[in-house]
This record gives structure tokens, C-alpha cells and sequence, in this order.
């Protein structure tokens, strides 16, 4: 008996030695890099030693009664036949009782903190939900595009935000019609998501019909990671996300290369690849602009991704941030058949010959 | 005449069919109303959904043991980690806890069946019908892949079939739950043996009775939102269409008011468990009897109150998020009450390590994990982060697993021999257990840490670069662990089903309660002569004292065992006239599956199902009381 209780806490032991072997977790709640995942996290670490030390407690009380009452062979022990010990009982009540209202008094003062209202200078970033991927808008006066319009901010995948600055997200998921029930694919439809980067901030979900909200901050310029945490369809496991924030200087640099509009190609592959995009494809395949803008141009369409800055440094991945802009070959494919690399995207095969996904990729490449 | 028997009318009459009356043989159990045959039918079937569950659990674990897997495309994990849920919550531990309910309730309060026979089989029919239902979506254009939480919209405007699926699979499951509730609760409370008042009946039977309340009050709440998302699916409503004045969150209060129960009603009868079977292998009654009852009560009342904490990143605002965190961080205190009560009775006890125990005591150890994890989510801030990640994974699993499942098993093995007749192998339990300990802690430890580091649940892969891989591995080992213990288990069922009936000695375990009282496996009347009860543990009670000089237990010498003159038996099994089998609950529950392949397919189908539904319940009504 006690070999084996031995045995297996080596086991436990040995398993735990070699998760040190672990690499280093790109969405760790217990790396905060700013105020409000560090508020939780302040939080969550003394709970933590105290269940843990509940734990010994308790487990080691477990075990050390089983070892010592155990029976054994040939000894025959009669054990007191205890009905119970009303003043223990209480005790044993009541003293849980007393440490959780210990806990809860940090508990509540953290929950009305996370929902202060944000601070003047904030940032206001509206973050949209879609099937499966995030879209940003900047909502603030002073955020507006140069040209057309003067529509916001828009980007697609990555949020860029500034270092050191709160930013208040609304969360908001404007959708089309619920298709009535009907069985049958519609574009339009929303469902709810939730956005989670854990290094800046605990998640919030994105509910169709209302409008939540939270705070983040990163205190450090650099990327962080996180994914849509509510299961919402074929691709959630997919639907990832990057806040890259930076410095004042280089903000201020990004915002007003976000204000102009899209470069127009020089290249001549780049060149085709625009009148691709801009034009219906041959043979009444439909457009590319029926659901993407690119500033500037006659692209306005609304229920894909906004491809002004495709190129943008910032701009490290596309198509639910599951892969990288920078790499050509999985460009292509994306273009090839979007649902052979991501089954249920909403954007369907356009069957794009090579020349035309090769002109497509130069073009996207030149939208710095 | 005791008990039910009492209400049946001996009279003929003539009913639309013969009522049936061989009570052997293939045939009779589909026409069968014995508790024991219902529960045994219960337990059988249930034990192959959960390893058709486990089957989901092991595809689950092998598609995330290494990152960005393929062996089942996003599609077919959807609807595998849906099923898996589905499975173990409503047509395992759910049923698995009524064939102990309805094995042992009326031994164990000395009854010579429930209130109501037949609507027990109805019961019975309507989950095993409900069940394959459910599973035979897997063939008519694929299973529910909404999570077992179908969280509209995305489960409203899923263009599969499968989620229409679950709201009438669920549904039919849930009419026999509750039916089923209302029986075993009107059992309970009336039928008990003379003597057995409600503090000697054993926290077993109180558990069970608080499960039966939350079954009946938590089961019309999903009902409800069910009916209204199969009407959103099927018929165009728009009840979680925010587009239409719908709303999602609606939902999202009605599964929780519903589901957090629900968590109680898959645990509570563990704990039931744990407290019969400790006091019989530590030789000492069950400390603070009271309280480890009141508890289970308080645990029942407060568990109606903190289903928002399941949804405190839906943004409800600080009002409602402090709200609901005080009232989980409460119901953890009387949850904390029996842990303590446990542990104060094997303290200073003669503690029998036999499988029942180790189950039972290795149960409560791992419970007390899933309990400090389930404290941390009061801390609603935390839970922010923690929310809809393997922590939560881990969490439940803790509790489920090491609690309701450990408990079951520990059932199992305790009550094997009443059932059966037959004791299971020591031997295999112990290796059972101890893979069981292993493989559940190999399984769900590492699932804290990769929730932690940002592991979202219901993801079908993860990238390499999330650095999450290593940990998966360890769980996906633990998962095959399990798989080896479950094995184990089935091995030494199949052999001690080859061993001829009969035990060395009826009470086994030196046992307290009265369903021990009569031969193992039980008589079709349960009782020859049902014992009056005198004080909580009966069955100890007359078979020790304690020495009034020494304070010492002596054995009563004789008398009061078990014995079987098998004169008397015959002679008192043809006095006590048991209630004769009938087709008709059968019948009825059979139109319940086919209602519902009618509401997805046909509306002829309605028709003829609900006529079947009629003819049943009327041939139900006219039958005669006993078999002619």
C-alpha cells in the first residue's frame, strides 16, 4: 500500500521535473505585461498558495489518516464508534467560511477596478467579431483615413496599439439576419466570439446585439498573442489574433501611414494583380471587392478583411492570424482554395489561375 | 401486503392487449417493472455509453497529442467533443446514478419496488430510446457539433442537422429523467419501512432524494430553453436572434439555471456513495450524520444560485459578477463540510482498503482538487482569464471524474456481490484503481497548466508555436491510461461473470445498511419480511453492541444475519403479490423517438408517433392489475 502511494507520487514527481522541460507559452495568463492582466494576476497568485496550502491540508490529511488507521493483518482493533462533535462540525464550517470572505474582499475590490470606466487619454478601438477572424476599427476623432471617406482606422487580424496607453475596446458584433432557422449558409450572421489576449487582459465575450467592453494595456512595446476563446463554429481553434504595440514615435509613424491610402503599384505583376482585384474576375466568377476595400481604390466591400496595409510591417498575419503575411506559399495557397487550408472560411475558391494568384500575392505585397 | 402492493387493485378487467407475465427469458425485460431489472438495465446501457464516450475522450486526446493533427478534420472533432460531452453527462453518469437509484432505494429503504413500476420502465425506455436517437444523427447527416452548452447563435444558424438533433435528444432524455424523478422521490418519501424515519435513512437515500428535487425543478428550465431553440432551428422563431429582439444571453441563463444543478446532480449521488461506503470499511458510523445530510441539502438550495458564474465574461456587468461569485465561494463551505466529515470518519477508524474503499477514499482525494480549482472561479477576476480554457477542462474533470465517476465505481465494486451474487477480483479492482489514479492525474493535472498558459478549450489543434505541446502529450498518455484501466475493469467483470452465483457469506463487507439484510442477489420481492428499523444502520445495529462496562463492540452471536430457511422464503415469496409486467411503457416510449424523427423529417410521422403515444398510454391506463 504505502509502496504504491509512493510510487505514484513519483510519478507525479517525475512528470513535473520534466514539464520543466517546456517551452516558453505565448498566451500565458501568468505573464502579464500590463496593469490589468498584472491586477489579475495579483489576484490569482496568493488565492492560488492559499488553496494550495488548503490542498496539503487536506490531501496530506487524507493520506496520513489512511496510512495510520489502516488496518492490519492480525491486529483487531475495535475503533471508537464516534456519532460526531457538534463544536468541531461548526468549526470546520465556519473556519472555510472565514477564509473565503478573506478572499472574496480583494475579489470584489478587483472586479469594480476592471470596470472603471477608462481613463481620458484612452485609445477607443472597436473590435469586431467575424466567422473567423477580427476586425478593428479606430473610433476616435483624430484616427480618421485622409482619403475617401474619411472613414476610421481599419485593420484586420492585428490590433495595433500604443505602448504605455490604456485602450478601450468596445466589443461589438453587428450582424445580419439569424437566417430564420434555416438550414443553409449566410454570410451575414454573427455569433459570439470572445476576445482574449491573456499577457494584457482577461477575456470578454463579443455578443451579437449588445456591446461589452474592457481595457487593455501593454507597458512594453512588441507582440502579444491571443485567440477567440468562445467556441463559435468550424474554425474557433483558428481564430487567433496579435496586438502589436509600440512606441510613441513608431506609433505615431503607423497611425499616419494608416491615414493614407493604399500604395498604387509600380510593378507590372503587381500592376495586373490590382486590375485583378479591382475588376470582376473572367467568366462571371464573381470579385474580390464585393467583400474587401483597399483605401483608395474602388474596393469597398464590407464583410471581408480591409487590405489597405496588407503589407504593413505591423501587419504580420492574415486569415484568423493563423499564418503569417510574410509567407508567399501559404499566400498562394490561401488564394488557391481557402477552404482546403481552412474548411468553412467564408471566402470561397474563386478557382484563381497561377498567373493570377501570382499578380494577386505581388499586389497584396506592394500594400504597405 | 406491504408498500406499492397495497394500491393494486385485484381485480380482472380486460385490457386492450394480454398483459404480460413471464418474468424470465430474453422477452421479459422489454415488458419488465422490477426496480432491480430496470436498474440493471440502466447500468448496462449506460456503461456502454460511456465507453462509447471514452472512445470520443481517446480520438480527442490523440487529434491534440501533438500539434496542428489531422487525424479528424474540425468538423468531426466538433461533433466528437460535443458528443463526448452529451454522452458522459446524459447518458452516463445521469443514468449510471439512476440504475443505482433504482437498484438500491427500495432495498435500502425496505420497499419491494418504487411508487410507480411502470412509469419506472417508461423511464428507462424513454433514456435508451432518447440516447440512440441522439446517435443516430451520426448517420443522418451528422452529430450535434454546438458543444454540449449549444450556445446560440452558432448553434441556431448551423447549417448541419446535428444541433436539432440535440434539442430533441435532449428533450426525450429529459422526459425521462424527469418522470423518473418524481417516481423515486414519491418512493423515498413514502414507502419507507416501518421505523425507517428521515433521519435513519442513509445519507445514500438522502442524496438521492436531493438529486430527485433538482432534477425536477432543473429539468422544466432546459426544457424550456430547448423547446425554444428547437422552435429557432425548425420553425423560424426567434427567441436568441438578436437581429429579431431575440437574445443569445437568454439562452445562456436558462442552460446554467439548469446546468449548474446539473453538476450537483451528477456528483451528489457519489457522495451518497462515499458515505455509505466509508463508515462500513473504517468500522465507525458516519461522523456528523446531520450534517453531511443538511450539507447535501444546502449544496441542492444554493447550487440554484450561482449558475452566472459560468458566464462571467458575457459581460453582465460587476453588479451581477460580485453577486455570483460571493454565492460560489459559499456553496464551497458546505461542500467543505463533507470532505471534513469524511476524513473525521476513517480518523480513529479500522480502515478496510478493499476496492470500494480505495475508490471511494481516492474519489475524495481527487474531488478536493476539482473543489479548490472550482474556488478559484469566485474569484471572478481570475476566471476572466481562466474562462473557456483547460483549466476549466481540468476543473470539471476533477470533479466529474474523480468525483462522480470514482464514486460510481466505487458502487460498483461495493455493491457488486448484493447484485450479482458474486464477488468481483480484489486484485484486478486494486490494479483498476490504482491505473484509474494514474491515468486520471496524468489526464487532468497538466490541463490546469495548459488552461494557464492559454489553452482555449474546443480547439480541434493547436500550433507548435504556442508551446503547449508538451503537456498535451502527457495528458494524451494519461487518457490511454485510463483506457488500460477501464480494461482492467471489463476483464474482471467477464471473469467474475464466469464464476457460479453464490457467496461465502451474504454480507461481505460487514455491512450496515438493510439491503444486506436479504440474499444477494435479492429475491424478485426484495424482502421475505421486510425489517422494521429501530435506528440509522439497522443492519449494524443487530449484529453488534457495545459492552456497557468496556464501551467495547461485541458480535452478536447469531440470529440476526441473514439466514434462509428456503421453506419460508417460497412460502413468503407467493403471499406478497408484486405488480405484473406490462408492454405499454414500452410502447409509449417508443413513439417519443419517432415524435421525434417526425419534427425533423415528416409531419405524417407525427402523427402516427403521437397516435402510438396515445395507444400507449391508453392501453396503459385500461390494463388489468395483474396479468390474467
Amino acid at each position: 500500500m504505502r509502496k504504491k502511494v509512493l510510487w505514484a507520487l513519483g510519478l507525479v514527481a517525475l512528470a513535473l521535473g520534466l514539464a520543466s522541460c517546456a517551452p516558453h507559452a505565448t498566451q500565458d495568463t501568468l505573464k502579464a505585461q500590463g496593469p490589468y492582466a498584472q491586477q489579475i494576476k495579483s489576484l490569482f497568485v496568493p488565492v492560488f498558495w492559499i488553496a494550495a496550502a488548503v490542498f496539503v491540508l487536506v490531501e496530506g490529511g487524507i493520506v496520513f489518516i489512511a496510512l495510520k488507521w489502516r488496518h492490519r493483518k492480525g491486529v483487531n482493533r475495535t475503533p471508537p464508534q464516534t456519532h460526531g462533535n457538534t463544536r468541531l462540525e461548526i468549526a470546520w464550517t465556519i473556519a472555510p467560511a472565514l477564509i473565503l470572505a478573506v478572499v472574496m474582499v480583494p475579489t470584489i475590490a478587483t472586479i469594480w477596478s476592471l470596470a472603471k470606466p477608462p481613463p481620458a487619454n484612452a485609445l477607443n478601438i472597436t473590435v469586431q467579431g467575424h466567422q473567423w477572424w477580427w476586425g478593428f476599427s479606430y473610433t476616435d476623432a483624430d484616427m480618421k483615413t485622409g482619403y475617401g471617406t474619411n472613414a476610421p482606422i481599419s485593420t484586420a487580424d492585428v490590433m495595433v496599439i500604443p505602448a504605455g496607453r490604456t485602450v478601450y475596446l468596445s466589443l461589438a458584433s453587428e450582424g445580419g439576419a439569424l437566417n430564420g432557422g434555416v438550414a443553409g449558409p449566410n454570410p451575414d450572421f454573427q455569433v459570439i466570439h470572445s476576445f482574449w489576449i491573456p499577457e494584457l487582459a482577461g477575456k470578454q465575450d463579443v455578443v451579437p446585439g449588445r456591446t461589452n467592453h474592457i481595457l487593455i494595456q501593454a507597458d512594453t512595446p512588441g507582440t502579444y498573442y491571443g485567440q477567440c476563446a468562445e467556441f463559435c463554429g468550424l474554425q474557433h481553434g483558428k481564430m487567433k489574433v496579435r496586438v502589436v504595440a509600440l512606441s510613441p514615435i513608431d506609433w505615431t509613424a503607423w497611425v499616419a501611414n494608416q491615414k493614407l491610402p493604399s500604395d498604387t503599384p509600380t510593378d507590372p505583376l503587381a500592376t495586373q494583380g490590382m486590375d485583378t482585384f479591382l475588376n470582376p474576375l473572367s467568366g462571371g466568377r464573381g470579385s474580390c471587392i464585393a467583400c474587401h476595400s483597399i483605401g483608395g481604390t474602388t474596393a469597398a466591400g464590407t464583410a471581408g478583411p480591409n487590405l489597405t496595409h496588407f503589407a504593413a510591417y505591423t501587419h504580420s498575419c492574415f486569415a484568423g492570424c493563423d499564418w503569417n503575411t510574410s509567407d508567399t506559399a501559404a499566400l498562394q495557397a490561401w488564394l488557391r482554395d481557402p477552404n482546403a487550408v481552412k474548411l468553412g472560411s467564408k471566402m470561397p475558391n474563386y478557382h484563381l489561375s497561377p498567373d493570377e494568384i501570382n499578380a494577386l500575392v505581388a499586389y497584396l505585397k506592394s500594400l504597405n | 401486503m406491504e408498500g406499492p402492493m397495497a394500491s393494486v387493485i385485484e381485480e380482472g378487467g380486460r385490457g386492450l392487449i394480454r398483459r404480460p407475465s413471464a418474468t424470465t427469458g430474453f422477452w421479459s425485460w422489454f415488458t419488465t417493472v422490477d426496480h432491480k431489472k430496470i436498474g440493471l438495465m440502466y447500468g448496462g446501457s449506460s456503461f456502454i455509453f460511456f465507453l462509447i464516450g471514452g472512445l470520443e475522450a481517446l480520438i480527442i486526446r490523440s487529434q491534440l497529442a501533438g500539434p496542428d493533427q489531422h487525424l479528424v478534420t474540425a468538423a468531426q472533432y466538433d461533433q466528437i467533443f460535443t458528443m463526448h460531452g452529451l454522452t458522459m453527462v446524459f447518458l452516463f453518469v445521469m443514468p449510471m446514478s439512476a440504475a443505482f437509484f433504482n437498484y438500491l432505494i427500495p432495498l435500502m429503504i425496505g420497499a419491494r419496488d418504487v411508487a410507480f413500476p411502470r412509469l419506472n420502465a417508461f423511464s428507462f425506455w424513454a433514456f435508451i430510446l432518447g440516447g440512440l436517437f441522439l446517435y443516430s444523427s451520426w448517420f443522418l447527416g451528422g452529430a450535434p457539433n454546438g458543444g454540449w452548452f449549444g450556445y446560440p447563435p452558432n448553434s441556431t444558424t448551423d447549417p448541419s442537422i446535428g444541433m436539432t438533433f440535440y434539442t430533441l435528444g435532449l428533450l426525450i432524455t429529459g422526459i425521462a429523467s424527469s418522470v423518473g424523478a418524481v417516481n423515486l422521490a414519491v418512493t423515498i418519501i413514502n414507502m419507507r419501512a416501518k421505523g425507517m424515519t428521515l433521519f435513519r435513512m442513509p445519507i445514500f437515500i438522502w442524496m438521492g432524494l436531493v438529486v430527485q428535487f433538482l432534477l425536477a425543478f432543473s429539468l422544466p428550465i432546459i426544457t424550456v430553453a430547448l423547446v425554444e431553440m428547437l422552435f429557432d432551428r425548425r420553425f423560424g422563431t426567434h427567441f436568441f436572434d438578436p437581429t429579431a429582439g431575440g437574445d443569445p444571453i437568454l439562452w445562456q441563463h436558462l442552460f446554467w439555471l439548469f446546468g449548474h444543478p446539473e453538476v450537483y446532480i451528477l456528483v451528489l449521488p457519489a457522495f451518497g456513495i462515499f458515505s455509505e461506503i466509508l463508515p462500513v470499511f473504517s468500522r465507525k458510523p458516519l461522523f456528523g450524520y446531520q450534517f453531511v445530510a443538511f450539507s447535501g441539502i444546502a449544496i441542492g438550495f444554493i447550487g440554484f444560485g450561482v449558475w452566472a458564474h459560468h458566464m462571467f465574461a458575457a459581460g453582465l456587468g460587476p453588479v451581477a459578477n460580485t453577486a455570483f461569485g460571493v454565492s460560489t465561494a459559499i456553496i464551497a463551505v458546505p461542500t467543505g463540510v463533507k470532505i471534513f466529515n469524511w476524513m473525521a470518519t476513517m480518523a480513529q477508524g479500522d480502515l478496510h482498503f478493499d476496492s470500494p474503499m480505495l475508490f471511494a477514499v481516492g474519489g475524495i482525494a481527487m474531488f478536493v482538487i476539482g473543489g479548490l480549482s472550482g474556488v478559484t472561479h469566485s474569484i471572478v477576476p481570475a476566471d476572466y482569464q481562466q474562462t473557456d480554457t483547460y483549466y476549466i477542462v481540468a476543473h470539471f474533470h476533477y470533479v466529474l471524474f474523480g468525483g462522480a465517476v470514482f464514486g460510481l465505481f466505487a458502487g460498483m465494486y461495493y455493491w457488486w456481490p448484493k447484485v450479482f451474487g458474486k464477488m468481483l477480483s480484489e486484485r484486478l479492482g486494486k490494479v483498476h484503481f490504482w491505473l484509474f489514479v494514474v491515468g486520471m492525474n496524468l489526464t487532468f493535472g497538466p490541463m490546469h497548466i495548459l488552461g494557464l498558459q492559454g489553452m482555449i478549450r474546443r480547439t480541434y489543434t493547436y500550433p507548435a508555436t504556442l508551446g503547449l505541446t508538451f503537456y498535451n502529450q502527457v495528458a494524451s498518455v494519461g487518457s490511454f491510461t485510463i483506457a488500460i484501466a477501464m480494461l482492467v475493469f471489463i476483464v474482471n467483470v467477464l471473469k467474475t461473470a464466469r464464476h457460479p452465483k453464490g457467496l461465502e457469506n451474504e454480507d461481505p463487507w460487514d455491512a450496515r445498511t438493510i439491503e444486506w439484510m436479504t440474499s444477494c442477489p435479492p429475491p424478485v420481492h426484495n424482502f421475505d419480511e421486510v425489517p422494521e428499523v429501530h435506528s440509522l444502520d439497522e443492519f449494524w445495529h443487530r449484529k453488534y453492541t457495545t459492552d456497557e462496562r468496556t464501551g467495547e463492540l461485541i458480535r452478536i452471536p447469531a440470529g440476526a444475519a441473514p439466514e434462509h430457511d428456503p421453506g419460508h422464503e417460497a412460502a413468503a415469496g407467493h403471499a406478497i403479490h408484486l405488480p405484473s409486467p406490462s408492454f405499454w411503457p414500452l410502447v409509449a416510449a417508443t413513439g417519443l423517438p419517432l415524435l421525434g424523427y417526425g419534427i425533423l423529417y415528416s409531419w405524417y410521422l407525427v402523427g402516427a408517433a403521437a397516435f402510438i403515444i396515445l395507444v400507449g398510454f391508453i392501453g396503459w391506463a385500461l390494463e388489468p392489475s395483474v396479468a390474467e
